[in-house]
């Protein structure tokens, strides 16, 4: 078994550190103007209330990162992310997780930051390989680096794990070590196939074998099409985290999922005495 | 209704796939026509499915099971069909947008149209505008649909637009997007004729367009 890996995420005042020892970290995802129609009419207006709101919520809810994309249809993305990126950090010290597809915006948005960034994302395509890396590397970041290339993304977890291969072998290249890639291995619905949740759990297992390296997930594509969905993500996210899932992509306040992420902590025997489950329990006792 | 329809269309709500071969033949063998078995009983079978899917009864892989139990009896009655040349409900060309890999929305709209009768004319994933526009000269569709599920796609669906009226080609055919992203005032706004939100309001939709 190959070491674990560390993975350094920062604010100007805040070190996040993704490790496998350590309690699942939480990389809040709901500023994402996707299928969101309010936030998207603010952001279209210039307004960030609803993205200081999220941000404050997920941090309370337990997120460590905060997850920013500012694909917005039709917007120049470059200066709103800057934007967002602000009213975010305005308002909580958690570092920030940069989306986009744009390397414009991901520059300009590296270059205001104060801190080590985690990118969202590159992949095994040549462009963006060409494109992200030697921003990860200038702006001393990681990023998180997802399991397809040119020929989109592969059926089996063996094709995953070796474009995974490839990008470790393209980033050392220009000098980036692997713990800076955090791998990323696509879970597919199980909607269409019901094999969707192992291949990525056998993606995760393989990576993590070979290279010791942090992976992360958006888990809520899993149960596309089916009933019941958060006790699916739940279970889902609890099982990749045995097999070696570090810090999902999530919804914080979504209860099941964050729940589910603290019980496996637990199980994980990263919890020590529990403490984390009771301090959670209590707070939501308090709550209601 | 005979009682082999009945059967078949009980087959596609079950998506019993594995008994479809054996009833569509056996329904051949009644006597029953190619467009009949299509039109009173596959097509109201899918019909079914599809209101059990708006209304959150039925779920994504069933109706996949679904899709599949038609398509085994399909195979066997397309080339009768063909042959005897039998009207359709009309021709969509389908695909997910230059840039996107996401399509099992898309593929969903597919069956479900398939399933209203329609020939369906599947460009795929990540088509380029271009092969929209050549499909359509090529296919004369009543319907072209788009979907996109990622914000920086969705902008695609503009472009394919703009290239229709470029090759003089949008004024024949509705053009019909969807997606996660995607929203009315979003179809309005790039000039597409409709937007649906989920399979079974594009199959309706692409049947009044069709009408």
């Amino acid at each position: 078994m190959t070491e674990n890996l560390k993975t350094i995420v920062s604010s100007e005042t805040k070190t996040v550190e993704i490790h496998r020892s350590k309690p699942t970290v939480i990389i809040g995802e709901r500023i994402n103007p996707t299928g969101r129609k309010s936030l998207l009419a603010e952001l279209k207006a210039g307004v960030f209330d609803i993205v200081k709101r999220d941000a404050v919520a997920q941090v309370e809810a337990g997120a460590a990162i905060i997850d920013v994309n500012a694909g917005v249809p039709g917007v120049d993305e470059e200066p709103i992310l800057r934007d967002m990126m602000q009213a975010v950090m305005e308002v909580t010290d958690a570092p920030l997780c940069i989306d986009t597809a744009d390397s414009t915006a991901l520059e300009s948005a590296l270059s205001i930051y104060k801190g080590k960034a985690l990118i969202n994302s590159v992949n095994g395509e040549e462009e963006r390989l060409e494109a992200v890396l030697p921003l990860v590397k200038e702006y001393d970041a990681s990023v998180i680096a997802l399991c397809m290339d040119d020929e989109g993304i592969p059926p089996t977890a063996e094709d995953r794990f070796r474009i995974a291969a490839k990008m470790v072998e393209r980033a050392d290249k220009l000098g980036i070590s692997a713990e800076r890639l955090v791998f990323d291995p696509l879970a597919l619905t199980m909607g269409s196939d019901h094999n969707a949740g192992m291949i990525a759990i056998n993606t995760i297992r393989m990576i993590v074998e070979e290279f010791g390296t942090n992976i992360t997930m958006g888990a809520s594509n899993i149960s596309f099409g089916l009933p019941n969905r958060p006790i699916i993500n739940a279970t889902f996210i609890a099982m990749s985290i045995l097999a070696g899932l570090t810090c999902p992509i999530t919804n914080p306040l979504e209860e099941e999922v964050n729940l589910g992420i603290q019980a496996a902590d637990l199980v994980m025997a990263r919890d020590e005495f529990g403490m984390n489950w009771i301090k959670s329990y209590r707070a939501r006792v308090k709550k209601s | 209704m005979s009682e082999i329809l009945s059967t078949i269309s009980t087959l596609v709500i079950e998506g019993n796939f594995g008994e479809m071969v054996d009833k569509t033949n056996a329904a051949l063998e009644e006597g029953l026509g190619a467009e009949e078995i299509l039109n009173n009983g596959l097509m109201p079978g899918m019909d079914h499915v599809g209101v059990e899917f708006k209304a959150g009864n039925m779920f994504v892989p069933e109706v996949l099971r679904s899709a599949k139990a038609m398509q085994e009896a399909m195979e066997i009655i397309r080339p009768m069909l063909i042959e005897s040349d039998a009207p359709t409900a009309g021709k969509v060309v389908l695909g997910t947008v230059k840039g996107d890999l996401h399509d099992i929305g898309k593929n969903l709209v597919g069956m479900m149209c398939e399933g209203a009768g329609f020939e369906i004319i599947d460009l795929g994933k990540d088509v380029e505008p271009e092969a929209f526009v050549n499909a359509v000269k090529e296919h004369k569709p009543n319907i072209l649909g788009m979907s996109a599920l990622l914000t920086t796609t969705m902008r695609t669906m503009e472009r394919t637009i703009k290239a229709l009226e470029e090759a003089g080609v949008r004024d024949t055919v509705k053009v019909m997007i969807g997606g996660a992203p995607v929203t009315q005032d979003f179809a309005s706004q790039i000039g597409a004729d409709g937007y649906a939100a989920n399979a079974a309001s594009a199959s309706e939709m692409a049947k009044r367009f069709a009408g």
